[in-house]
């Protein structure tokens, strides 16, 4: 006996602790309850934003236990861990003594253990012994499955069964949470996630990291913005967000296509999505500009750095850029333009012309007050760009924790016995029993209509 | 307009039920399942119109696309499950406590002055086939947690001791409320795990990540770890009965704050 193959590892203090089921229900409660801290503070925002809110106290502590981004701290992902040895540990055990249930040396049924069910059925039938075995036999094969009689002196007894590999959807859905932490691994060792603004009719091959300051990726081809577009309901609500992208690889023209919201581009692996948009220039600028002195109100449409020689001998005056949140006096006057004013002789003057409030130009007290009277919006698109190759473990992490699920609950190693005993004349003593490894209401209600059936039989 | 009138039918059939309990008379329970079956038809059309309404109105979407919408169908899956729990199983009375809940989201959307009842366009973040597929699978499970809440309720309150009538014998047992509720959480926790994943997928092919920790996505997987370890609980420790109703409320407790209390955190639910 001494080569006998002791349960692998089963002595082991360790092994032990990792397969209890107490372990793992601590470490689902504890991830819970832990996370419900990184919804009410909230995560990855600026120093002062905590400093603010929480004071200074509390900022040391957070920052010690990683609190601002409690999702990816060493204690979070050390749980997590746990979880997952748990699982492994905990399914090679059970799975042992599962192989076994599926794959026995001999199956074999137990009369007296279907005898001592409280769902069993037991009932007298006029029929004759041997042809209500025959018509007990079919009715066994086509709702349960083969069928195996075992006969004796009391008489004839029918077993059948199915669903003997349902008992190992509880391993498939602890193998697809293995694959998803897999997955989660895989994409944040070899991905990255990444943002970049690219204005209308420019291109780059360059991306900023999401994480770390100022980090840069390099994506090894380029990606041009054609046009970006955004539509309105007549609620003024956005409607639609529209970039048109064109890849450049290797000076090639590779693709075109265009992006919106809940649609991306993927190529090479990297994915761009669409998740914001702004005003990068202008075009086309309709400036209106009223003299001090005769009062007399001109207009024209002007391009960056067109000049504009200024009637009644006001010199010239040049726009620079647009400007996005421009800053006045501590003040952030918006969208306008920066222009500067050449007089004829004397110091040139910058000047900004605002969109929103068009009076600002005239509190200069300037020979003449600009304001703008429309312009063509040249955008930038805000894309998100993520490279993720875990995501396909994940996936496949999804199908089989669906998988392994619906085995779990919706299916079970069911056994059915019907005996019949041979009774004085023409009568029979039928009794209908079965069991199942999962959900008992539900096989108690089809012993019930097995028993119907078989009192149905005339 | 129709759903105002579904509101009171469901009022009816939660009436009769509770009739039925305390009173235990079996034909009030009937009654009772009549009018719950034709407040879920009327519930059915007005869902039906509604997104019919939208497409004539030229947004074009499914009804699930703000509170009213969500409280709606809410009570349409709830009622749904209910009516179907009640066929297969053939227990009748056994709705007193999940029928109020159909009534209860309903009533709430209907008389809340918070929740808007206008049908509004779609902003371009819903605007995909996922919505649909991640709303139904997402309601179901919350059904299905419902329905267990409200068989937890029942087994927590009722009677034990020797029967004081017979009539008493006809109210569900014990071990068979026991069964249900953990059927109705199997089936949840099937739904809510679809639910999240369709969840994950959209997230992926929207936002280009199919996790990011925010407020809903969060308390979603508390509901859904919470509900794991009921299931370890029940299959591997061998809870069951009290024990097991009470981990199924604290469930529920977390599928309404999940539901409801988030909207009060900031995130990218925050429009739903």
């Amino acid at each position: 006996m001494t080569n006998r193959k002791k349960k692998f590892g089963s002595n082991n203090g360790v092994w032990k602790f990792f397969t209890s089921v107490k372990l793992t229900v601590f470490v689902l409660l504890i991830l819970a309850a832990t996370s419900i801290i990184g919804t009410l503070i909230p995560q990855n925002a600026s120093q002062a934003f905590y400093l603010q809110k929480y004071g200074e106290v509390f900022f040391s502590i957070f920052k010690g236990l990683n609190i601002i981004d409690m999702y990816h701290s060493w204690w979070f992902l050390m749980l997590m861990g746990l979880l997952a040895v748990n699982i492994i540990v905990c399914s090679i055990d059970k799975l042992q003594t599962t192989w076994k249930i599926i794959f026995p040396d001999k199956v074999s049924f137990n009369l007296e253990r279907f005898n001592r069910m409280e769902s069993a059925h037991r009932f007298d039938c006029e029929k004759e012994a041997d042809i209500l075995e025959k018509d007990c036999h079919k009715l066994l094969e086509n709702t349960v499955g083969a069928v195996s009689v075992k006969k004796s002196d009391d008489g004839t007894a029918l077993f059948a069964e199915k669903g003997r590999w349902s008992r190992l959807g509880v391993y498939v859905v602890h193998l697809s949470i293995l694959f998803m932490l897999a997955g989660a691994v895989i994409g944040s060792l070899l991905g990255f996630k990444g943002f970049v603004n690219i204005n209308e009719g420019e291109s780059t091959d360059i991306i900023e990291a999401r994480k770390g300051q100022h980090q840069h990726i390099s994506l090894g081809f380029s990606v041009r913005c054609n046009d970006f577009s955004v539509s309105f309901y007549d609620t003024g609500q956005p409607k639609e967000f529209k970039s048109s992208l064109t890849i450049i690889d290797d000076g090639k023209e590779i693709l075109t296509r265009d992006v919106i919201v809940n649609d991306p581009l993927r190529y090479r692996g990297i994915s761009f999505y669409q998740s914001s948009y702004g005003t990068a220039s202008a075009k086309n600028v309709h400036l209106k500009y009223t003299s001090k002195d005769s009062g007399m109100i001109y207009e024209k449409t002007l391009s960056f750095k067109e000049v504009l020689t200024l009637p009644e001998s006001g010199g010239q005056l040049i726009l620079d850029r647009f400007a996005n949140g421009y800053q006045f006096r501590g003040h952030t006057l918006g969208e306008g333009f920066v222009g500067r004013i050449v007089p004829l002789n004397g110091p040139e003057t910058e000047i900004f012309i605002s969109v929103r409030f068009p009076t600002f130009d005239k509190m200069r007290q300037g020979k003449f007050a600009f304001e703008v009277d429309g312009f063509d919006k040249k955008y930038y698109t805000g894309l998100q760009v993520n490279k993720d190759p875990g995501v396909w473990y994940v996936y496949l992490g999804f199908v089989l924790m669906i998988v392994g699920c619906w085995i779990t609950f919706f299916m079970s190693h069911q056994s059915s016995c019907i005996h019949i005993a041979r009774r004085d004349g023409e009568k029979s003593r039928v009794m209908v029993s079965g069991f199942a490894h999962r959900n008992p209401q539900g096989m108690k209600l089809k012993i019930e209509k097995l028993a119907e059936k078989i009192k149905d039989f005339k | 307009m129709l759903l105002s009138v579904v509101t009171f039918v469901y009022a009816f059939a939660s009436v009769l039920y509770i009739g039925s309990w305390t009173f235990k008379k079996e034909f009030m329970a009937k009654l009772g399942l009549g009018v719950l079956i034709a407040g879920f038809v009327g519930n059915t059309v007005g869902i039906l119109l509604r997104w019919i309404e939208s497409y004539q109105m030229g947004y074009g979407h499914a009804p699930f696309s703000n509170m009213y919408e969500s409280l709606v169908f809410f009570s349409w899956t709830v009622a749904a499950l209910y009516i179907f729990v009640e066929f297969k199983y053939r227990e009748r009375i056994i709705g007193v406590f999940a029928t109020p809940l159909i009534f209860l989201a309903i009533a709430y959307a209907s008389l809340s002055p918070s929740i808007g009842d206008q049908i509004t366009p779609l902003i371009p973040a819903l605007k995909s086939n996922w919505l649909i597929g991640h709303v139904i699978t997402c309601f179901l499970g919350y059904a299905g947690f419902a329905v267990a809440f409200g068989f937890s309720i029942m087994y927590l309150v009722k009677p034990t001791g020797p029967h004081t009538g017979g009539l008493s014998d006809r109210l569900p047992s014990l071990a068979m409320i026991d069964e249900l509720t953990h059927q109705m959480v199997m089936f949840g926790f099937l739904f809510l795990s679809i639910g999240i994943i369709t969840g994950a997928v959209w997230a992926n092919s929207a936002w280009g990540t199919y996790w990011s920790w925010d407020p809903k996505e969060t308390w979603s997987l508390i509901t859904w770890l919470i509900y794991a370890t009921l299931l370890h609980l029940r299959m591997m420790r061998g809870w069951n009965g009290k024990q097991i109703a009470w981990v199924s409320i604290v469930g529920f407790m977390a599928v309404l704050f999940t539901y409801f209390g988030v909207n009060l955190l900031p995130g990218l639910h925050s429009y739903a």
